[in-house]
């Protein structure tokens, strides 16, 4: 699968696809999956990415998501932020029918 | 159009049922995802960036006015409301569950439609031209043989587990409206010099990272040797297209590396091999059984001129732009062929809400022996229209919010659904195709820019069929940011031709800047009577780099 975190990357959050609906979720710090971005645990540095990678990972046996992966983020006064176009879409809908889903809920995400 | 018999109902119903088994198993756990995977793509379902996405066979683009209201009804029931029209002519939802997959399945079945062949390694839903019975130089319906392919490659053993996927097209006309080059295989229907009709065939044209315009490789299979001359070319493919490569997997490359003449050799050899050991022979039974189905419709006996259009036309200007743009001639006096654009000023290129398919449904039903078509360029056709109905359908069309005026102008451009939806994408397709459609908007000056194709694709795999644009749009990723490379030249039809490559990639804030200095360098370049096409055929692309990267 390919990798969408940067190499170096300071700051981490792991995200993958909700089995049954396919929706956008992330893991957070007491090991549930929310479709929150602000609700994920953050990695900070490369042990303790590959710590959530690793807590993730074993949550795929239980059939609640598939396909699980980091990818970089920034935090600022708005809070977390994905570092990427592609992560950045996928937390807050396409950029295209803003009148529908993530992208009508969540404004201001896609700058 | 074709109708289901009895085998096709089982087969598809079984087909349900069983994934109907599969899903259940996957979401209880008994699947791993690692052995659902190729199950669900079997299935046509894809997981991608938001959401899993169903994609559903037309096979050659053609509908009935039923099929259409239940695609309409799938949309509203399991998804958002719309559907997304592919340059495959097929349909793709955007947002349905794992969960809700079987029922959408099985209200599909209902009306005689699936998702198989629409994803893996088989030979895929095979296309074709979105005039087919109506054009006016057409040699034979290609619906017919699109039709005998389909029933011949589904669930073909021989050929479910190919070392890639393969798409075959079919062209009735001597003018390629189905972009029969720049498929694995590509079939030409003609007429030789005894009038009797038989199939140019085409092998190895593909876009992709690799693309290639298809090498012919045979002037006249005999009506009856189709499904023969085609196993032996697959045979080929399945013995010598590589498996160890999926860059190298597609028959284009195989084709590339022995060259055109070894492959018609080989192609011949095992045609010859087929033929002795019994070959499978078209029984002209069964063809005149298929071709049945696609009987021309009862088409009234109508004079060619139509006083109620000739009147409208002068009474209204939109109405008259529509009819320059959208409408085409038909080989039945008195008829037209309706095209309508899925690209309104702004839109997303090929969306088309579930209000608009019911509209389209009620339309074509009752103006156009209810059937219609999507194009590859994601448009759709009402093929048979009454002159005289233009106004009626035109005013219908336009209640719907479907009465764009652009065909094969500057705004009607190809989009994949690039990052704001697909996995694989690199850079977004549709807010680039949105820009441009809003710096085009105006009519007058569509039309004086004339017949203009702009393709953009949001990855190397061209969904968006960007090398054979006019004007083609890669978007790239550098570093996590968009890029937009851009080629000029391609072209999809029978002068089939890959864009070349103008100059290093633009930003998202420089694309749309770009490429109307694209536009402008060819109005002060055309001669009279040039489209934009023709004037790069003769300038080449010196005057369009100087233009774009003087400045820079």
């Amino acid at each position: 699968m390919a990798q969408h975190s940067r190499k170096g990357a300071q700051f981490q959050a792991l995200t993958a696809n909700r089995l049954a609906d396919g929706i956008v979720v992330y893991l957070t710090a007491d090991d549930r999956w929310s479709e929150s971005l602000q609700e994920a645990d953050v990695a900070d540095g490369k042990a303790d990415g590959e710590a959530l990678l690793a807590r993730a990972q074993a949550t795929v046996a239980t059939n609640i998501v598939v396909e699980p992966y980091l990818f970089e983020v920034t935090r600022d006064e708005d809070g977390i932020r994905a570092a990427s176009v592609r992560e950045t879409i996928r937390q807050a809908g396409p950029t295209v029918r803003l009148d529908l889903g993530k992208q009508a809920e969540l404004p201001g995400v896609h700058r | 159009m074709y109708r289901y018999d009895e085998f096709d109902h089982q087969l598809v119903n079984e087909r349900v049922a069983q994934f109907r088994g599969q899903v259940a198993r996957r979401l209880s756990g008994e699947l791993t995802e690692d052995e659902f995977k190729p199950l669900r793509l079997m299935n046509g379902v894809y997981l991608q960036l938001h959401a899993y996405m169903l994609r559903v066979a037309i096979p050659y683009g053609t509908l009935s006015s039923k099929q259409l209201r239940m695609l309409a009804h799938i949309g509203r029931k399991y998804d958002r409301g719309y559907g997304h029209f592919t340059t495959r002519q097929n349909l793709q939802y955007n947002w349905p569950a794992l969960k809700d997959m079987p029922d959408v399945l099985h209200d599909l079945a209902t009306v005689e439609m699936h998702a198989i062949q629409t994803s893996g390694n088989c030979i895929r839903n095979v296309t074709s031209d979105q005039y087919a019975g109506a054009a006016k130089d057409e040699i034979e319906d290609p619906r017919i043989v699109s039709e005998i392919i389909r029933q011949w490659s589904t669930f073909h053993p021989e050929f479910s587990f190919l070392p890639r996927k393969f798409k075959i097209a079919v062209s009735g006309t001597p003018d390629d409206r189905a972009a029969i080059r720049v498929h694995d295989i590509g079939i030409q229907i003609v007429r030789n010099g005894k009038g009797e009709i038989g199939y140019e065939v085409y092998v190895g044209g593909g876009l992709g990272r690799t693309p290639m315009i298809g090498k012919k490789i045979a002037d006249f299979v005999p009506k009856e040797d189709l499904l023969a001359y085609l196993e032996a070319v697959m045979r080929v493919y399945n013995m010598y297209g590589r498996r160890d490569n999926i860059y190298k997997a597609r028959i284009k490359i195989l084709v590339h590396e022995i060259g055109a003449e070894e492959m018609k050799r080989q192609v011949d050899a095992e045609f010859a091999e087929i033929r002795k050991t019994g070959a499978l022979h078209l029984p002209a039974e069964e063809v005149a059984r298929i071709q049945a189905y696609f009987a021309p419709p009862a088409y009234e006996t109508l004079p060619d001129e139509s006083t109620e259009l000739n009147k409208a036309v002068l009474a209204d200007r939109d109405f008259a732009n529509w009819v320059k743009s959208n409408i085409a001639a038909h080989r039945v006096p008195g008829y037209a062929i309706v095209n309508i654009s899925l690209k309104p000023i702004g839109g997303t290129p090929g969306d088309c809400s579930s209000d608009q398919m019911d509209a389209v449904a009620d339309i074509a039903e009752k103006y156009s022996f209810d059937e219609l078509r999507v194009t590859h360029e994601q448009n759709l056709t009402l093929a048979d229209v009454r002159k005289k109905d233009l106004p009626a359908v035109h005013a219908a069309l336009k209640a719907a919010g479907l009465a764009t005026a652009n065909i094969n102008l500057i705004t009607d451009q190809i989009a994949c659904p690039g990052l704001d939806y697909c996995a694989l994408a690199n850079a977004r397709s549709i807010p680039l195709a949105q820009q441009i459609s809003e710096r085009f908007s105006d009519l007058d000056r569509q039309h004086d820019i004339g017949e203009l194709k702009i393709n953009t694709s949001g990855c190397i795999n061209a969904c968006g069929h960007h090398h054979v644009g006019h004007i083609g749009i890669l978007g790239v990723d550098k570093k996590g940011v968009e890029y937009y490379q851009v080629t000029l030249g391609g072209a999809a039809d029978e002068k089939t031709a890959i864009g070349d490559i103008v100059g290093p990639a633009f930003t998202e804030e420089q694309i749309v800047d770009a490429i109307e200095t694209i536009v402008t360098t060819y109005l002060g370049l055309r001669q009279p009577g040039e489209r934009f096409i023709d004037t790069y055929r003769r300038t080449g692309i010196d005057p369009f780099k100087e233009s774009l990267y003087a400045t820079h």
